[in-house]
């Protein structure tokens, strides 16, 4: 029944040595990403979305390992790729839009030089100077930056915040071809800006075929953006469904808890957010991660981790209150 | 345009401090206990020499007014007679300072050329054998002083392998070139004579070697740590992530930023070493400056001190001033925001 996906992800496990101990912070996380869909990713801060993304290019800190799960892309095992075939994924098929342009910007080097590297391994073009040059600026004009000869010539420090987001995303959209990875694109965004970015990932998704998945703080952007949605709560995946699912039959506490806490366009109500916070990874709960947190918690979710399984067709969740 | 304004405003600082330090220099060799007439003539001398030379000196006038004759005197590049070589001072530091700058570049090379590149290696290979290794070692060139550096290099080179020499500036029976620029090595040259110019090299192996282990450990240590910590910039994973070589990575992206410390430590510990010479120039017997000032201290030689820490404040402020073009050139935020 399912197109073949690009992506398939099958439990996750990535463990973070940290001083005192290790930190179990994704725990199972199975994920798909099926040919030219647009995926979302939601759950709070800290629960592993960003991770999840790095593993798929392996480009973890070495404090990180992976004991356990499977990354697939487009039939490959990613985890136990020869350094070749990595370099390809990363410069030729999968590009990045990471969560905080600041830290992502390498801040001595002028942002010419960057793009122009970016693009000069992503296989797009003949390796040409003037070649690049020139695709470098049409991206930059793309994400709607004034004047992109002279914001080559600028270092990072030299730009606002929104154009360092800016020229991560021109970079990424530049070279993205078969998947396009965007960690929270438009934080730093003003709404116009905001808008004209998301349609430029929409309109080169609609293009090129590329798949997309997408993670975002707002739900708003989630419903309008993506087809699919992956709800993650403190390193599992405990909800997908469609996007129309989501939001009108959510199943999971968690999905029904993070839909309550969108402040109501009325007015009306305040945020209602779910009490408590994110489990330490050093020491996670036992059972369900959610069920300090849960108000319907059951015994049983103490003691056994629920399943992801398929409750209706094609909405998944992980959750003892229901049965396949 | 903006770079020109910086290298002015740099300029004119070094000035400032260079005249600062003289003044200083000159109050506190002034003030020290110990008649320098006296101790230059020594105890048996008659009373009116004494008094001779002190009014020679102007050891009588105002502190202020000798430091204005002084002043006058420099800037006509007269420093003033050593008491002790009964040479103008000038002409002793022609004589020595050619020799240890000799030493200090070779020695600048070693160190950074070996302390950034183990550094690196380090970082790069952190947790392997090497990386153990260096640090180890590292460890050791930082705790252990050059003169102790000088002595087990002259124990292994000269007695145990002996396999390059350890006294002196050349071969004693070769014939030294003729002096023009006071480096032996480029005397030799110019003199077109090869086998002076190897061995004048080969002196300065050992006694350079001993002088960079201090500084070249520091340096790796540096570099390392710099080099780890850049690695673990989020950067680096959208580097990797954008598909460029870890190699160049490395090599470019990782490396540049990384060096600005390790660039301030090793120009500060070079100009150091003018003074820091002094044990490994006696235990090599080495005519340098190093061992010229300090026998100036230890017989109150005024204008010798004066013009030997003139020298090494000088080459402070030339380091210094080298440190912030490099620094400007590898960091773009201090380059443009005007150095601040
Ligand atoms: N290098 C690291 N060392 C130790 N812990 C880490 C490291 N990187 C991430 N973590 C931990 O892993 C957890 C998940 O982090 P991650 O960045 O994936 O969260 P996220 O879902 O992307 O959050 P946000 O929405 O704030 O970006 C956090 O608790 C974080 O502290
Ligand atoms: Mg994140």
């Amino acid at each position: 029944m399912s197109t073949p996906s690009i992506l398939n992800i099958q439990d996750l496990h990535v463990w973070f040595r940290v001083y005192g101990g290790v930190m179990k912070v994704l725990d199972g996380v199975d994920f798909e990403v099926n040919h030219g869909e647009k995926v979302g990713l939601v759950g709070e801060s800290g629960c592993g979305k960003t991770t999840t993304m790095k593993s798929i290019l392996r480009i973890l800190p070495r404090q990180a390992i992976i004991p356990k799960g499977k990354i697939i892309f487009q039939g490959h095992e990613v985890l136990t790729m020869k350094w070749r075939e990595l370099q390809e994924l990363r410069g030729q098929k999968i590009s990045m839009i990471f969560q905080d342009p600041t830290a992502a910007l390498n801040p001595v080097f002028t942002i010419g030089e960057q793009i122009k590297d970016t693009i000069k391994y992503s296989g797009i073009a003949e390796k040409d100077t003037e070649t690049i040059k020139n695709i470098a600026i049409k991206a930059l004009r793309d994400c709607a930056m004034p004047d992109p000869e002279r914001i080559m010539k600028n270092y990072p420090f030299q730009l606002s915040g929104g154009m360092r987001q800016r020229v991560c995303i021109a970079m990424a959209l530049a070279t993205a071809s078969n998947l396009l990875i965007a960690d929270e694109p438009t934080t730093n965004l003003d709404v116009t800006i905001q808008d004209q970015v998301l349609n430029l990932i929409r309109t080169l998704v609609q293009e090129k075929g590329t798949s997309l998945i997408l993670i975002t703080h707002s739900l708003g952007v989630a419903r309008e953006m993506t087809d699919r949605i992956y709800v993650m709560y403190a390193g599992r995946i405990v909800e997908m469904a469609s996007t129309q699912e989501i939001f009108e039959k959510p199943y999971h506490p968690y999905t029904r808890g993070l839909l309550n806490s969108i402040p109501k366009l009325t007015g009306e109500g305040m945020m209602v957010g779910i009490p408590g916070h994110l489990p330490n990874y050093l020491n996670p709960p036992s059972g369900c991660r959610f069920h300090p947190r849960c108000d319907d918690a059951m015994p049983e979710c103490r003691i056994k981790k629920p399943p992801f399984i398929e409750v209706n067709n094609g909405h998944k969740v992980a959750c003892f209150l229901y049965k396949g | 345009m903006k770079s020109r304004h910086f290298i002015i405003h740099r300029l004119a600082w070094s000035v400032f401090v260079l005249v600062g330090l003289s003044i200083l220099i000159f109050f506190i060799a002034r003030v020290i206990p110990g008649d320098p007439a006296r101790m230059a003539l020594g105890p048996r001398a008659p009373q009116w020499a004494v008094d001779n030379l002190v009014k020679e000196l102007h050891l009588n006038e105002p502190i202020y007014v000798q430091y204005w004759l002084w002043l006058k005197g420099v800037l006509h590049g007269d420093f003033g007679t050593s008491l002790v070589t009964r040479r103008p001072v000038s002409a002793d530091i022609k004589e020595f300072f050619p020799a240890t700058l000799e030493l200090i570049v070779v020695a600048a090379i070693i160190e950074t050329v070996g302390g950034i590149l183990l550094g690196a290696l380090s970082a790069r290979y952190s947790g392997s054998w090497f990386d153990s290794l260096v640090r180890l070692i590292a460890y050791l060139g930082v705790v252990t002083p050059a003169f102790v550096w000088a002595i087990i290099f002259m124990l292994i080179f000269g007695y145990v392998w002996p396999i390059l020499p350890i006294l002196g500036r050349i071969d004693s029976n070769l014939t030294v070139p003729p002096t023009v620029t006071g480096l032996m090595t480029i005397d030799s040259l110019l003199a077109g004579d090869f086998e002076a110019f190897k061995s004048a090299f080969l002196h300065l192996l050992l006694p350079a070697l001993a002088l960079a282990m201090g500084g070249m450990s520091q340096a790796a240590r540096i570099t390392r740590a710099s080099m780890s910590e850049n690695l673990s910039r989020d950067y680096v994973g959208s580097e990797m992530a954008a598909g460029i070589p870890m190699k160049l990575i490395i090599l470019k992206y990782v490396l540049r930023p990384s060096l600005i410390p390790t660039v301030t430590i090793i120009a500060l510990d070079i100009a150091a070493m003018l003074g820091n010479a002094f044990l490994v120039e006696l235990v090599f017997n080495y005519p340098g400056i190093s061992r010229y000032g300090i026998n100036a201290m230890l017989t109150k030689d005024l204008n010798a001190i004066v013009a030997v820490i003139m020298v090494i404040g000088l080459a402070f402020v030339v380091m210094n001033f080298i440190v912030d073009l490099i620094v400007a050139y590898l960091d773009p935020r201090i380059r443009l925001q005007g150095g601040k």
